[in-house]
């Protein structure tokens, strides 16, 4: 055997695991969701298969619109807003503070804990008509607080504040670039008569946006599957009235609570379609606002 | 001179900003330490962040308040999170040592489709993966968690690691070879003793998500109490419990977010690093 047919062989070994993985766990299963999305199946008796069926009735389920509406809005106004802040104390903390590492640290914080089961059921507590947030509202002369969780048109807002209060990764990340950018740069700039505020539009804005584009698919993408606020905060049904029903969250409910596989898959699909489209349309855009600092490397 | 002095105020004033900053975003955990010693009625009448008088009340019935002690669902988070780590840290290094060292057919290929597994969004496989898990009889146990693991399915890791073994010089490689190396011996001897950084990387955050996560726990491991982890248990508390439980609640929340914490604490340079260079998701 030759030295390339043994190379190749030890490499193939050496992925093995991870081919098993691959077509068993990730290629297969998604083919697989998508022949379930054309059946009937409840695990009990065989698949049916009923055509577009399942997609038909999505069209026409309103539940299934509105944690359509419920997951755009949740999107559109966390990502962006994480972002702001995240670009905002990733500025501020770069200038030139002492403490910065520890200050990096306890903002990174609320992202380390805010994914995990504990923070939402402390969100729970928090934005509860008797809870800490309006204890805090009513001493300081609100006298009558909305109740948060408990009131339809809120109760998103306490979970798009949740992910929000979780920008310090980001926020990481932005850092880490603007420590990228030669400190000649703004020399050059502070010569040429260029203040705090035209240096940060015209210098440290360009130059950050390709990690812009970067933190926004990344933040956009797992802001579509938001799932564990949304079912501990609202009971596991999206309550109050709906408000809550995160995609994810009915996905779980039919799929899992109601057996309706097919159902399930047929969401999957369109989810994974919506997040390539986004994804894709996001890249395209990227032409007229990402800058590129030609390198040479 | 006045110069100096409005340059001084300016960085003091921006410091005691940043510190306003952090009291408001962390005053919810701070809160929640302080109420995790108060009784339910203090909680919701008294905003003062020192306990009238503080006890351990809560951890102590709060531990036993289920059928199962917290002990048993600490205990299944630490298996689950250990089996994860060892899964993780093993079958993503064997890929990514084959990615960034050997030459092998349809390798460009292989890369990039690893590359867009990165981004999938689990949906694309839980069900049928759920059914064939069902079918495998594996439901209720951690198989269906840590299997994955040990089948590289993380390909982030997979990334993080290859990236970092490409930075490893190559005139080691060249070396070894030399000393009639093949590629096992290269992997076990000259790669592998340089990873350390970078498996401890992949262990800290394996462990973290493992212990945060919440859909998978809940799908394979939420319907019999004794295999309830951690944050299966916190929302069996919740739903089990009345309103007046809450200074239980919160007092296992705050202990199910401990060893978190004392990660971080621990490797809190080598985490933000990690996070700054490779967008890990925190």
């Amino acid at each position: 055997m030759s030295e390339a047919a043994r190379e190749g062989l030890a490499a193939y070994l050496f992925l093995l695991p991870w081919l098993i993985g691959l077509f068993g766990l990730t290629l297969g299963p998604m083919v697989a969701s998508l022949l379930l999305s054309f059946t009937h199946y409840d695990l009990l008796s065989p698949p049916r298969w009923v055509g577009l069926h399942n997609f038909q009735l999505l069209l026409s389920d309103d539940r299934y619109l509105h944690s359509v509406r419920v997951t755009f809005t949740y999107v559109v106004l966390e990502v962006p807003l994480k972002l702001a802040f995240a670009l905002l104390l990733a500025v501020v903390l770069n200038r030139g503070l002492r403490a910065v590492g520890l200050y990096r640290a306890l903002f990174y914080v609320p992202s380390l804990l805010g994914g995990s089961a504990a923070i939402a059921i402390l969100w729970r507590q928090i934005f509860g008509g008797d809870g800490m947030a309006n204890m805090i509202l009513t001493s300081l002369g609100w006298h009558h607080p909305p109740a948060w969780l408990q009131d339809p048109s809120y109760a998103l807002f306490t979970l798009v504040a949740l992910g929000v209060w979780q920008f310090g990764s980001p926020m990481v990340i932005f850092l880490a670039g603007i420590r990228q950018i030669p400190r000649e740069f703004y020399d050059a700039a502070r010569v040429d008569g260029a203040g705090r505020v035209s240096q940060f539009f015209r210098l440290t804005l360009p130059l950050l946006t390709p990690l812009i584009l970067f933190n926004f698919i990344l933040q956009m993408v797992y802001a579509f599957q938001t799932f564990t606020p949304a079912f501990l905060v609202s009971g596991g049904n999206g309550s109050p009235v709906d408000s809550t029903l995160f995609y994810t969250l009915y996905l779980y409910n039919e799929a899992f609570g109601n057996l309706h596989m097919g159902y399930g898959a047929a969401m999957a699909w369109i989810l994974l379609v919506v997040i390539a489209v986004s994804t894709a349309a996001v890249f395209a855009s990227s032409r007229y606002w990402v800058f590129y600092m030609e390198t040479e490397r | 001179m006045m110069r100096a002095l409005s340059r001084v105020s300016v960085y003091a004033l921006i410091n005691v900003a940043i510190v306003a900053a952090l009291v408001v975003m962390l005053y919810p955990l701070i809160w929640m330490l302080s109420a995790s010693f108060k009784t339910g009625y203090e909680i919701f009448h008294s905003l003062s962040l020192l306990p009238q008088a503080p006890s351990l009340d809560n951890y102590i019935s709060g531990w036993t308040a289920l059928r199962l002690p917290f002990s048993v669902f600490f205990m299944n988070s630490v298996v689950l999170c250990a089996a994860a780590v060892l899964g993780n840290t093993i079958s993503c290094t064997l890929a990514a040592f084959a990615f960034a060292r050997l030459r092998f057919p349809l390798k460009r290929v292989l890369f990039a489709v690893m590359l867009m597994t990165i981004m999938l969004p689990f949906h694309a496989t839980i069900v049928p993966q759920f059914v064939l898990y069902e079918h495998l009889g594996w439901v209720g146990t951690i198989l269906p968690i840590v299997v994955p693991k040990f089948l590289a399915v993380d390909a982030f890791f997979v990334f993080l690691l290859v990236q970092f073994i490409r930075n490893i010089p190559t005139s080691l490689d060249d070396a070894a070879k030399i000393d009639g190396c093949g590629p096992f011996r290269l992997f076990y001897w000259v790669i592998l003793p340089l990873l350390t950084p970078a498996l401890a990387t992949t262990a800290i955050f394996t462990f973290i998500f493992t212990w945060n996560d919440f859909f998978s726990q809940l799908l394979y491991l939420g319907n019999s109490v004794s295999s309830y982890t951690v944050p299966v248990a916190l929302r069996a508390f919740i739903d089990a419990t009345s309103l007046s439980s809450w200074p239980q609640t919160l007092a296992m929340s705050l202990l199910s977010l401990l060893p978190i914490i004392g990660f971080f604490m621990a490797f809190q340079r080598l985490l933000v690093e990690g996070i700054s260079t490779t967008g890990l998701k925190g």
